[in-house]
């Protein structure tokens, strides 16, 4: 027992996932497959005069996406799949990089935490460990949807044979270009180094963590911190590069330096909204005793600052591009602004209202970010808001005007709860507060 | 007009914190704490409202916004229209950046501003300081005093809590 000033003890709690909990996660995961198949019903059905209009989007979604080099690309356009099976395909990509990324974020977010001695959040440390929890998921179902692109190259336009090789049919000497860096065996590589860091790093700090609730002492703390210091190094680089490889090579003609930081801007934020979240609910079902006002305030500005972080680099982004306007640059915001007959730009806006507006105004008082009740509507808005986020950086890319939501929320249901399923269960695993933790006397006396 | 206070000379923060608390408890009503630093918890402890400076900001920062995109509007849109790179007379996402960058100077300049004004910490002939140590080392604790006060059961109160000195001083214009 760790010996507090103002209290007599702190003893471990440990989280009970009740049968109807996890009743209630596979509800969510049949719910999602139920809405997977009526929309995969619906889009084999139902897409009859529908035809003409995906023929013209395609065609103007070509010539925008291969303005630039449409003299050298226009015999060989390979054939797609039918478009029940890429939006399966493409969706199953989307949620896999989102929720991967966020569960990285609860590694970070610790890691960053320990290097800053921060004591604050370590009444919120378990839930970030349990974050974490679908990182090992995360890298088969990449290695698995990789190899699913192979039918019928859904995903990435760069891996169709014979793109890189001059005097083929279907040879674009951009992309020809990028060969060193964007080629199968390398980019599985570094996908496997990127999930694997991760997952070292998560694995290694939580056994420091747990140690050090069975036998207490200062010296896993400071061993944390090492470990913690050197995965930051590795994940500055591989967030970044993963950003690239998983997300921006979808649109393969285009690059942006600001990508790899927009895309860590929009898991970060959703990672300390999952965190907030996970916290409340842990908090109103009479857990987390030791989680005051004041922690839920510093994850509020949390919410509140990083939502506006991301926000800087998403107009960062748009405004050099927008303001240069130079054709390969701004076909990325084209296609999302008024491309494909404008199907995206509703989206495109409610994008940053969901992201932007809604959480500044509503989180800028103090009051707001002690309150349960607002803390909880704006992070299940910044989730939602950022998984459209990520909606909008792949669906432009892959499906051009085919786009759709009811199969893609299908599969995000099944996801989420999937990563319910995992996530409680390494929470009931440990105690929910970490005992032994030198800061502990420092957060639970937290105020701001 | 002239006030008169019992000043309460503390060493230690903690001893301070400790002694607010237990001064408030014994009925007696705290004028101000002078400390060299800032100590966390001594607003809770003097029973001190919130400020309602964040309302001043907010307001500020929207003079700056409303500021900006007035005077961008008007200056580039109908008083002295130009072609810039091709874009509109009146193109927002170019105005974002010198939007912000006014909200925050307009919000800050007028924070500190209002933040003086309220604290009176504007320039003056005479400053009005109690105790010229409460700006090095000493912790120093104003009890307004005026003639029915029993100073010798205040200055027992002072120093029961741990301060060091007790003493008395008259201050005009305060």
């Amino acid at each position: 027992m760790a010996t507090l000033t103002h209290q007599e003890s702190v003893t471990a709690e440990y989280l009970e996932v009740t049968s109807g909990t996890r009743k209630n996660f596979i509800l969510i995961i049949i719910a999602g497959v139920v809405l997977l198949i009526v929309g995969v019903i619906v889009s084999l059905f139902g897409g009859g005069g529908h035809e003409a209009a995906e023929g013209a989007a395609a065609a103007h979604g070509a010539t925008a996406a291969h303005g630039a080099v449409a003299a050298g690309h226009g015999g060989g356009e390979h054939h797609s799949s039918a478009p029940w099976l890429k939006r399966i395909i493409v969706s199953l990509w989307h949620n896999n990089v989102f929720f991967t990324g966020v569960s990285a974020i609860g590694t970070v977010f610790m890691a960053i935490q320990y290097v800053a001695y921060a004591g604050w959040s370590v009444v919120v440390k378990r839930i970030n460990e349990a974050l974490s929890a679908w990182l090992v998921p995360g890298l088969v179902i990449m290695l698995v949807v990789f190899g699913l692109n192979f039918i019928n190259y859904d995903l990435f336009h760069w891996t169709v044979p014979g793109i890189m090789d001059k005097g083929n049919a279907n040879y674009d000497a951009i992309i020809a270009g990028k060969s060193g860096f964007l080629n199968i065996p390398f980019y599985v590589i570094r996908m496997v180094v990127y999930l694997g860091l991760w997952i070292y790093f998560t694995k290694r700090l939580r056994d420091l963590s747990l140690s050090e609730d069975l036998n207490g002492g200062t010296a896993y703390f400071h061993k944390s911190i090492n470990v913690s210091a050197l995965f930051l190094v590795f994940y500055a680089v591989t967030s970044s590069m993963s950003a690239w490889d998983w997300v921006m090579s979808v649109d393969v003609h285009w690059f942006s330096t600001m990508f790899g930081w927009y895309v860590f801007a929009s898991w970060w934020v959703s990672g300390i909204a999952a965190v907030t979240l996970c916290a409340i609910l842990l908090k109103q079902a009479g857990y987390l005793p030791l989680l005051k006002d004041g922690h839920l305030h510093d994850l509020g500005k949390f919410m509140f600052g990083f939502s506006i972080f991301w926000t800087y680099l998403w107009f960062s982004q748009f405004m050099l591009i927008w303001y240069a306007n130079m054709p390969e640059e701004s076909v990325y915001f084209n296609q999302r602004l008024g491309g494909f007959n404008g199907q995206y730009t509703w989206l495109f806006y409610s994008n940053l209202a969901i992201n932007f507006v809604f959480p500044f105004l509503v989180l800028m008082t103090r009051d707001a970010k002690r309150q349960m009740i607002m803390l909880k509507i704006v992070s299940i808005a910044i989730l939602i808001g950022h998984w459209s986020d990520f909606y909008l950086m792949f669906m432009p890319g892959t499906m051009k005007g085919e786009n759709g939501f009811i199969i893609e929320i299908g599969i995000a249901l099944i996801f989420l709860g999937s990563f319910l399923i995992l996530m409680t269960k390494r929470l009931a695993q440990a105690s929910l507060t970490p005992i032994h933790h030198p800061f502990l006397d420092e957060s639970v006396h937290h105020t701001t | 007009m002239t006030k008169r206070f019992a000043l309460g000379i503390f060493e230690d923060e903690d001893v301070l914190l400790h002694a607010v608390e237990n001064v408030r408890e014994a009925g007696v009503k705290i004028y101000e704490v002078f400390t060299p630093f800032p100590i966390h918890g001594i607003d809770d402890a003097l029973g001190i409202e919130r400020s309602r400076l964040p309302i001043a900001a907010f307001f500020f920062g929207l003079t700056g916004l409303s500021f900006a995109l007035w005077m961008q509007i008007y200056m580039l849109g109908f008083d002295w229209p130009m072609i810039i790179g091709g874009k509109p007379h009146i193109a927002l996402p170019a105005f974002i950046p010198v939007t912000f960058e006014l909200t925050v100077l307009f919000c800050c300049h007028g924070m500190v501003i209002t933040f003086y004004a309220i604290s009176k910490l504007y320039p003056r002939w005479r400053t009005p300081v109690l105790d010229v140590r409460s700006t090095d080392d000493k912790f120093v604790m104003a009890i307004e005093v005026n003639e029915n006060t029993d100073m010798n059961k205040l200055t027992q109160i002072l120093r029961e809590n741990g301060a060091s000195e007790v003493n008395q001083k008259e201050m005009s214009k305060f």
